[in-house]
């Protein structure tokens, strides 16, 4: 409880937000107030009202039960993205520290450099060129975009930490470097892995959107935020509420996404703790 | 202080005002969707090659009219041999090329022996294969040989397939085109625009524009912005018909509704192993609800058809009967082929018509227990995928070309329709001259297309364009693929 107490208020917003946004996703997977596949053209455009309470699209779908499902579609690609990049990216990290100066280190870092001088955008469309857009690729291509970032992490966090009195210790009793690096660097890291993940997902959220939005990520008729803009671009001057909600949606979950990056930062940071 | 600063901008304003209106606009920039690939119409398959070129720089011996009439070119006059096989061409004096060469007989010549040479690459060549011989028989005369009698040769050579072009100038067409047309080719700004200026020497009417841009703008937010900020002058193809309505309010614009030839259909590929079968390409003729795709893809610009032909042309048969909506006959006619869980992969090309059209159609066809997966594409891939690779089960699409009911007849279209019986109608369609017989063997194609529910027939694209009010002059109804700008002025 006290630690809850200590938590900066930026971190309590972001989580709760967050999680709000979570439920949201999670609880289109049994209930919307309409069917997000059900064209209505009879019902199109429709302003909001008790029926629709966000109103319809150009297609007479609820736009209230869109922004549900888009929030899955977002929080899945960006989580999957995370996963991804952190399965990938952490061992990678890890290994180029444990073999630090080594061939190994050499070809992982400069292996990064590489696919961090593709933007994420190029990828994708590289990805989607061969297997066709989908949301799956969308995952492939923010996760790809996401290995650098973390191996990247991973590697400059656990330099620092073999370099402690304990780390020798271990050595001295004869442990390998794989078992130290799983028993006593990732435990000691896994902070700032966490730190790091939350601001990637934000990111992940905003990319997807991005990917969305140019016809790169999930293929109708399954919604996506970015998609929903792409939209209603041209219907923007007589039905706002179109491009005003998922816009919203999209600002409102990557903000509290990176306030809960930020305090979680600060939160889980030694140092930073100690200082107050 | 403030006061008279404010009157004296008003009395610049008021000057600005008078000048402007004292010289007369002689220049007009053209939106278009598309960019063509290349500039040379008997030589690419891309409507935007004839939007951009058509009647303004190249001409042929005959060309279409607003209205879709065929009415002399090039050609003065003409006269037909009884047995319909030859026709005697006589040209019009003083014509030249942009170059200042004369165009005359031996260019017709060389323009009709190129286009249906055996290595021609015109997209177009089944409308010369008709020709046996071609001759010059003086500087402005020419005497056309057919193998069998065209009831439609006039009108072929109206196409924008079928202009006259010079020996000398074919090679560069496609960068540097060179014609006979009132505007001469000034400049191509590759991915922005193409810039045209008026032909001093053009031999016909002179036109009243001085200077005309084509500008290419794809993207239909950035279409109604230019068109909002007055950047473009006209947009005949306008792509955001949603937004219309805004302009029907301003009084600054003209919005334009008229017919193309454009059949929209969900092309089904005929040799596909799950849409072999007449009873499932049926249920999906009647799980479709015509009406809602028009108003849900085009916001309500368009009219339903029943068979791959123009409403607006006499000779059409409304069909839309034979295929009306009707889920719960779709869901028998599903059962009773016995097929479950059908999945059929949808490709959709970029137009608004199709990607909206197949989210419509995807929800639609759920409704009768069909799933699809739904594919967007760009152009480059459609045609690599669809048109070229046949690998897909749908696809949304817009036939535009004219009269183009004779494409069921080549069972290597995309579509892959294979029936004798349609093809030997068209066969005898393409000997017949006499206007009853034709018009009774155009019928009996439309109806033999839709009894074997080859393709659903959605809609005839409407033509919806935006024109400063001030523009007189351009073509409401689109009977061919062009932006004919020669009647065009402007009006103060």
């Amino acid at each position: 409880m006290s630690r809850i107490r200590h938590m900066p208020r930026a971190l309590l917003v972001g989580l709760a937000v967050t999680t709000v946004v979570l439920a949201v996703a999670l609880m289109s997977l049994v209930w919307t107030p309409h069917a997000v596949t059900g064209v209505d053209i009879a019902a199109r455009l429709q302003p909001p009202s008790t029926t629709y309470l966000l109103g319809t699209d150009h297609f007479g779908r609820d736009l209230l039960s869109m922004l549900m499902v888009g929030a899955r579609t977002s929080m899945a690609v960006a989580i999957l993205a995370v996963g991804l990049g952190m399965l990938v990216g952490v061992p990678l990290g890890l290994s180029a520290a444990a073999m630090h100066g080594g061939w190994l280190d050499d070809l992982v870092m400069r292996g990064n450099d590489l696919v961090f001088a593709f933007p994420v955008l190029v990828i994708a469309i590289l990805i989607t060129a061969v297997f066709g857009p989908s949301a799956v690729n969308a995952i492939l291509a923010i996760g790809i975009f996401n290995i650098p970032v973390f191996a990247r992490v991973t590697r400059g966090a656990a330099l620092a930490i073999w370099t402690q009195d304990y780390i020798r210790a271990a050595r001295v009793c004869g442990k390998g470097r794989a078992r130290i690096s799983m028993e006593h660097v990732l435990p000691n890291i896994s902070s700032l892995l966490i730190v790091q993940g939350t601001i990637q997902f934000g990111l992940g959220i905003l990319v997807e959107a991005g990917l969305s939005y140019v016809g790169l990520g999930a293929q109708p008729p399954l919604p996506s935020w970015g998609r929903m803009l792409a939209d209603s671009q041209t219907m923007i001057s007589f039905a706002p509420q179109l491009a005003i909600f998922p816009g919203l949606a999209i600002v409102i979950t990557v903000l509290a996404l990176n306030l809960a990056g930020d305090g979680l930062r600060d939160f889980l940071d030694p140092r930073i703790r100690r200082a107050r | 202080m403030i006061r008279s600063n404010v009157m004296s901008v008003f009395a610049l304003a008021a000057c600005l005002n008078m000048s402007a209106a004292l010289a007369a606009q002689t220049s007009i920039t053209v939106g278009m969707q598309l960019e063509p690939p290349n500039l040379d119409p008997t030589g690419g398959a891309a409507a935007a090659i004839d939007e951009v070129v058509y009647a303004n720089i190249f001409e042929g011996l005959t060309r279409y009219q607003a209205d879709g009439s065929v009415v002399p070119a090039l050609a003065r006059e003409w006269t037909i041999s009884d047995d319909g096989l030859v026709y005697t061409f006589a040209l019009h004096d003083g014509v030249t090329f942009h170059d200042g060469s004369s165009m005359d007989a031996n260019d017709v010549k060389f323009s009709l022996d190129r286009a249906r040479a055996e290595d021609s690459t015109n997209a177009q060549k089944r409308l010369f294969t008709g020709i046996s011989m071609v001759e010059a028989v003086d500087p402005l005369t020419v005497r056309i040989t057919l193998s069998n009698p065209d009831g439609s040769f006039i009108t072929s050579l109206a196409w924008g397939d079928a202009v006259i072009v010079a020996p000398e100038t074919i090679d560069t067409a496609t960068t540097a085109p060179v014609g006979t047309g009132p505007f001469t080719f000034s400049r191509w700004v590759q991915g922005d625009r193409v810039e045209l200026a008026r032909n001093p020497s053009y031999w016909g009417t002179p036109v009243a524009l001085e200077r005309a841009t084509f500008k290419f703008i794809s993207d239909p937010t950035a279409a109604f912005a230019a068109m909002m900020a007055g950047d473009i002058d006209a947009f005949p193809g306008y792509p955001a018909p949603e937004t219309l309505p805004q302009f029907e309010a301003d009084p600054r614009f003209r919005v334009i509704v008229g017919s193309t030839e454009g059949e929209t259909i969900l092309s089904t590929n005929n040799k596909s192993d799950k849409l072999s079968d007449i009873r499932i390409r049926k249920a999906l003729a009647h799980a479709i609800d015509r009406q809602a795709i028009i108003d849900g893809a085009m916001f309500g610009y368009g009219t339903p058809i029943g068979t791959h032909f123009a409403p607006h042309h006499p000779d059409y048969v409304d069909l839309t009967g034979q295929s009306a909506y009707d889920p719960q006959k779709a869901r028998d006619l599903l059962k009773e082929a016995g097929v479950e869980n059908l999945s059929l992969s949808l490709k959709l090309p970029p137009p608004s018509y199709a990607r909206r059209g197949g989210e419509i159609i995807a929800a639609q066809l759920r409704e009768v227990g069909i799933e699809t997966e739904i594919a967007n594409l760009e152009w480059a891939q459609w045609l690599e995928q669809v048109f070229r690779g046949k690998d897909f089960d749908l696809t949304i699409v817009s036939h535009t070309e004219p009269m183009d009911i004779g494409i069921y007849a080549n069972p290597d279209y995309y579509f892959q329709y294979d029936s004798a019986e349609f093809q030997a109608t068209i066969a005898e369609l393409k000997l017949a001259s006499d206007p009853s017989d034709r018009s009774r063997l155009l019928q009996a194609a439309q109806q033999r297309i839709a009894d074997d529910f080859v393709n659903g027939y959605l809609f005839q694209l409407a033509r919806t364009g935006v024109a400063n009010a001030r523009i007189q002059g351009l073509w409401e109804n689109a009977p061919t693929q062009a932006n004919d700008l020669t009647g065009v002025s402007w009006t103060d």
